[in-house]
């Protein structure tokens, strides 16, 4: 190609490359607000911790609180539950996760009781571990949570929450 | 088409059409040359507009009573059924219109299947076609949720949460689809906003599948190319509105019978309980119309894969167009894919009824063949067979076989009748 057919850029592709950038920016700082307001409010997000009483639980019951519209299943173990999740080996599970990681104290695991297939709430002290058991499309969880069999592809998962005193877990 | 030419009689027409040619437009769908070899099967686009407009008109009524917030909708739905004068009638109208519709088109995509309808020059109808058809399911989908039962509330939360299984971005997706971190009142809102605008959308859609139709004509039984306007042909008026208002007529007579007469029969009853997001139904289920879906869905045991094999089961109907290698449309003159048409629809069918059932067991099991087959007609049957198939001898034209002058003996019913007659 000879120089004289390479079209030097001049002013006016300048002015055209520069309008177009402007105005691409401007078009985006315009279509977010109409995409972001979709996103979580500030009223959904005010409602992001909840505490929970636990002091009527009793060893191996399971009660279900609601944080941020999800349930939160808190199941108080049993010694049997705790030694079968913790007998576990991890090369046998789909999402290895150590049942000490799950449980900060063992005799408690609270997690989201929301199935990570397609987020249907599972049926407690059911299935093949005894322990959680998705009725949407067959998912079983052992008793720390963690998915063993069906399409479920991770445990269920553990949130953020902390023991404010012994009879008070803060969830969010 | 002699459109161009029209010029209308009145002083009056003739200052407007000049402005705006809407007479012009008017004569032309008047005159519109159609195949006079038109059988029922082609009576359902017709059938369609009519259920279309039907959903528009009562789900405008059912917005004036209905109220979109999770605490007042499945109040304001019993209201509408007890109180509002003849509200009960509307919302079984509009209920089993929208099974009507889906019935009317599924009909309308196998006929075009059956008779090669999407086959070159109409690849752009069949593709709008298909628009259509995934919005009326995006249509569908949000108006169930709209009552806020149960299954309203488990079908939103199984539904939406097929997003969270793309990759990286997937929970913040689904986060932004639900305005909240489940399923909530800003997530009925914005499905109500939704379901009213989609129709319009498919309405706009429709003038341009029947724009793009009206280019190369219709495709007719025998799926021969004709001539326009010619004695293959006859007005769209009043030869093909006449028939079509009468298989309407019988379409009717069906809608009637189940607004009237089983109104419930394809819901559920858990819908008559109200939206609890502690406890999810034992037996999740969609409607009807998404079964066969929602069975491939469950075929496949990977949460991604599955979503993925789902849109692709209908993404694969977009490109037909393009896996269909034979040339010839009209199944009548394809011998071997008339019979593999058919395995198709009993696919389908079978589909539709394990994604009714458990996944478990065999029927699980009946699932994952029937998915493995529906995938395999598209990818490889069809592609193959185009290219290997023997169809038989196509007739020159619609009139020559049934006026006995072809020599072609595919059309040989109308010949032999024929000539028993002389």
């Amino acid at each position: 190609m000879s120089d004289s057919d390479k079209k030097k850029p001049n002013r006016r592709d300048f002015i055209l490359t520069a309008t177009t950038a402007a105005g691409a920016v401007g078009v985006g700082a315009a279509v977010w607000p109409l995409v972001d307001q979709m996103n979580p409010d500030a009223s959904v997000k005010a409602l992001a911790s909840t505490e929970v009483d636990i002091s009527s639980v009793q060893p191996g019951q399971s009660i279900t609180v609601i944080w941020r519209g999800k349930p939160v299943f808190i199941k108080r173990r049993t010694q049997d539950e705790i030694d079968s999740a913790r007998a576990v080996d991890l090369s046998e599970l789909k999402h290895p996760e150590k049942d000490e990681d799950r449980a900060k104290d063992p005799e408690w695991l609270v997690m989201l009781g929301v199935c990570t297939h397609l987020g249907c709430v599972p049926l407690t002290d059911k299935g093949d571990y005894n322990a959680w058991f998705c009725p949407c499309h067959g998912s079983h969880y052992d008793t720390s949570g963690r998915i063993r069999k069906g399409p479920a592809p991770t445990n269920m998962e553990v949130p953020k929450y902390e023991f404010v005193n012994s009879n008070t877990i803060k969830i969010g | 088409m002699s459109d161009h030419d029209y010029t209308p009689k009145s002083k009056v027409g003739k200052w407007f059409n000049d402005r705006l040619p809407l007479l012009t437009l008017a004569n032309h769908l008047t005159d519109y040359p159609t195949p006079k070899n038109l059988n029922y099967w082609w009576t359902f686009g017709g059938i369609l507009t009519f259920c279309l407009i039907t959903q528009i008109i009562t789900g405008i009524i059912l917005g004036m009573h209905y109220v979109a917030h999770a605490d007042l909708a499945f109040q304001s739905v019993e209201h509408i059924m007890r109180d509002v004068n003849y509200g009960w009638l509307i919302r079984y109208v509009h209920a089993n219109g929208a099974s009507m519709f889906f019935l009317a088109v599924y009909i309308h995509i196998f006929r075009s299947l059956y008779y090669g309808s999407y086959k070159s020059p109409r690849e752009v109808i069949w593709i709008i076609g298909m628009l259509i058809y995934f919005l009326m399911m995006a249509t569908a989908f949000m108006g169930y949720v709209l009552p806020w039962g149960q299954m309203s509330f488990w079908g939103a939360t199984v539904i939406t949460n097929l997003f969270s299984a793309i990759p990286l971005v997937g929970d913040s997706i689904t986060t932004w689809l639900w305005g909240g971190y489940s399923v909530d009142n800003p997530t009925l809102t914005r499905f109500f906003s939704l379901h009213y605008l989609f129709p319009f959308l498919i309405l706009g859609l429709v003038i341009l599948h029947i724009w793009a139709l009206h280019v190369p004509g219709n495709n007719n039984p025998i799926g021969i190319d004709i001539k326009k306007p010619s004695k293959d042909t006859v007005p769209f008026h009043p030869y093909i509105v006449i028939k079509d208002l009468f298989a309407l007529l019988i379409f009717l007579i069906i809608f009637a019978f189940f607004v009237f007469f089983s109104p419930n029969i394809l819901g559920h009853a858990d819908n008559y309980i109200e939206a609890n997001p502690l406890v999810t139904p034992a037996h999740i289920v969609p409607e009807w119309y998404l079964l066969p879906f929602y069975a491939i869905l469950r075929s496949v045991p990977d949460k991604l894969l599955g979503v993925i094999a789902m849109f692709a089961a209908i993404f694969v109907l977009v490109i037909l167009p393009w896996l269909d290698t034979s040339k010839v449309r009209s199944t009548v003159f394809r011998p071997i894919y008339k019979q593999f048409y058919w395995f198709l629809v009993a696919d389908v069918l079978i589909l539709g009824y394990v994604g009714a059932m458990p996944a478990e067991g065999l029927y699980l099991l009946i699932a994952r063949v029937a998915t493995a087959y529906y995938f395999a007609h598209f990818l490889i049957i069809l592609p193959f067979l185009g290219m290997k198939e023997k169809t038989t001898p196509l007739p020159l034209s619609i009139t020559e076989p049934v006026l006995g002058g072809s020599a072609d003996m595919a059309m040989a019913k109308n010949n032999s009748d024929y000539k028993e007659k002389l």
